[in-house]
């Protein structure tokens, strides 16, 4: 479970007001997707969920806990640039987190928690598409190939919350869409709660179960110190798209299969195996 | 076409590179001769042959009074001494860059005063150095370490303050605590920083190294010139003036190189 409870959040940097009175609650295994004009507060949004900013006033709980002002490994993060570390190959981004964990001092794995680690890892890639990249760095890597790296790095913590900004933004239409199949087929298999900010409307609806919009109804430049922007749509998508299950008004490509039953293209049971 | 995208080709761009070398030795060889034309007895620019005696009385023939070779003697003195500054400024300097980049109260309390340090002319310190550590080797290494170290330092801090915000996080988020962050994230990314501040270092090095031997030493590359210049010895301050430029070329060469070997990553990224 993880349950994301905005209460009645401002923030504030100085005079301006970017977000004024959030309240909201993310239920367990959505996919938000937050949309808005430009200086909207979205990033700053996520940067609250993330817990690089703290807010003004107002509560952040997840699970009832109350948020901790520091990035932690229960929220992960991807970016849309720089979320990888270029310096490490594939294999190496998506161990960090592993080594992080297993060992406080000498962050690095040795031995039998090293050849587990690595399978869990080498898995994981093959699970994002990245199979047979495992030496290569990122630098040899496609724009598209660096996100999927920065998904599997994220999701070997198995964090509760994964948060993305814009992380295919920088993407050709073509990769972008096989990444979303991707992200669609993880958010499905994994116990997931995702938020993610997003230019593109049509991403929005693609792969959200709830398309959240903030706005600034007061844009003047005398009012911009005065008002923020406001949650201002709320949009759950119908049909409902829920984690794990299938839709069974439009199931996409990728979406799990609902069993249907026998219908009458499939073949009929042979005479003999009937008893 | 454009000048702008015209470009030359392998073989022509070798010789393109040949030829300021090969002019300067042109020029310098009529200039002698001119010279030496008119005073067989001139000094000033000796002539090729009397560079190579002098090369080869200081290289390869052992000094009459102390039976050492004296160009190899000068040159291990001098490569001793800037090996060990180089050494201790690069340590101080990893660490140092490192916290104050890492951490804003570090940074609060020893940016400003590093800036400041780094102001200093450091040939100014020089007497002190010499009234406080005398005159032996500690002064002189003393001398290089102040001259290039606060600026290592300032530069690596720069290098770890750029690092994109969100890598740091990233790695906040893979629970990372700080140590484990400068463990794994930050000191690798700057180590071939290290290499190449290193390399911006070699100049202001052999600088302080030179202008150290010039005024206390009793061996060394810069000792030897200023000692032979009391008698005009242009034919061995040539040589040994070459034969500096070719070690500092080589060292620079060498740590590029070993930045590239030890880190490949460092190289794919400017592609």
């Amino acid at each position: 479970m993880s349950t994301i409870v905005l209460d009645n959040v401002w923030k504030e940097y100085g005079d301006q007001i970017v977000l004024e009175k959030v309240s909201l609650t993310i239920a367990s295994r959505a996919f938000v997707a937050l949309v808005g004009p430009s200086g909207c507060g979205k990033t700053t949004f996520l940067k609250l969920l993330l817990g690089e900013e703290a807010p003004t006033r107002g509560t952040i709980t997840l699970d009832g806990v109350p948020l901790v002002a520091e990035p932690g490994p229960d929220r992960g993060v991807v970016f849309q640039r720089y979320s990888v570390f270029p310096h490490l190959t594939v294999l190496g981004n998506v161990l960090l987190g592993k080594a992080f964990t297993g060992s406080k001092i000498a962050a690095r794995l040795f031995g039998a928690s090293k050849r587990s680690a690595i399978e869990e890892a080498r898995q994981l890639i093959a699970d994002v598409g990245l199979a047979g990249s495992e030496d290569k760095y990122p630098a040899q890597l496609s724009g598209g190939m660096q996100q999927r790296l920065a998904l599997a790095q994220a999701l070997i913590m198995k964090p509760k919350v994964l948060l993305l900004d814009e992380p295919f933004g920088a993407l050709d239409p073509g990769i972008r869409a096989e990444i979303h199949v991707l992200m669609k087929r993880l958010w499905h298999e994994t116990e997931l709660t995702v938020v993610m900010v997003t230019h593109d409307m049509r991403e929005a609806f693609t792969l959200g179960t709830r398309v959240i919009a903030f706005e600034r109804p007061r844009d003047r430049p005398e009012e911009r110190e005065r008002y923020g922007a406001l949650l201002s749509r709320d949009i759950d998508i119908w049909p409902p798209r829920i984690a794990g299950e299938p839709s069974i008004f439009a199931p996409d490509r990728d979406d799990p299969v609902m069993p249907l039953g026998l219908v009458q293209d499939d073949l009929a049971p042979t005479q003999g195996d009937t008893p | 076409m454009r000048w702008i995208n015209t470009k030359p080709g392998p073989a022509v761009r070798l010789m393109l590179m040949l030829a300021p070398f090969v002019l300067l030795v042109i020029a310098y060889g009529m200039g002698s001769a001119a010279r030496l034309a008119d005073n067989p007895s001139d000094k000033l620019l000796p002539a090729l042959a009397s560079l190579t005696d002098a090369i080869n009385r200081m290289a390869f023939t052992p000094d009459t009074r102390t039976g050492e070779y004296l160009m190899w003697a000068d040159t291990t003195a001098s490569l001793s001494r800037l090996l060990w500054a180089l050494g201790i400024s690069t340590a101080i300097a990893l660490l140092f860059g490192m916290i104050v980049g890492m951490f804003p109260y570090v940074r609060a309390l020893l940016a400003p005063f590093i800036a400041t340090i780094s102001m200093v002319p450091p040939l100014a310190l020089l007497p002190i150095l010499f009234i406080v550590l005398g005159l032996g080797e500690a002064a002189k290494i003393s001398l290089i370490v102040i001259g290039v170290a606060p600026a290592m330092i300032r530069d690596l801090a720069l290098k770890v303050v750029e690092l994109p915000r969100e890598q740091i996080i990233k790695a906040e988020t893979l629970g990372g605590s700080s140590w484990q962050i400068a463990l794994r994230v930050v000191l690798p990314q700057v180590l071939p920083r290290l290499f190449t501040c290193l390399r911006l270092q070699l100049g202001p090095a052999w600088l302080f190294l030179i202008a150290a031997e010039a005024i206390s030493a009793d061996s060394g590359l810069g000792y030897r010139i200023f000692l032979v210049r009391r008698y005009l010895s242009m034919d061995v301050i040539f040589p040994y003036v070459a034969w500096i430029t070719l070690l500092a070329i080589i060292m620079n060469f060498a740590l590029d190189r070993l930045r590239i070997a030890i880190f490949p990553w460092s190289n794919l990224e400017r592609q």
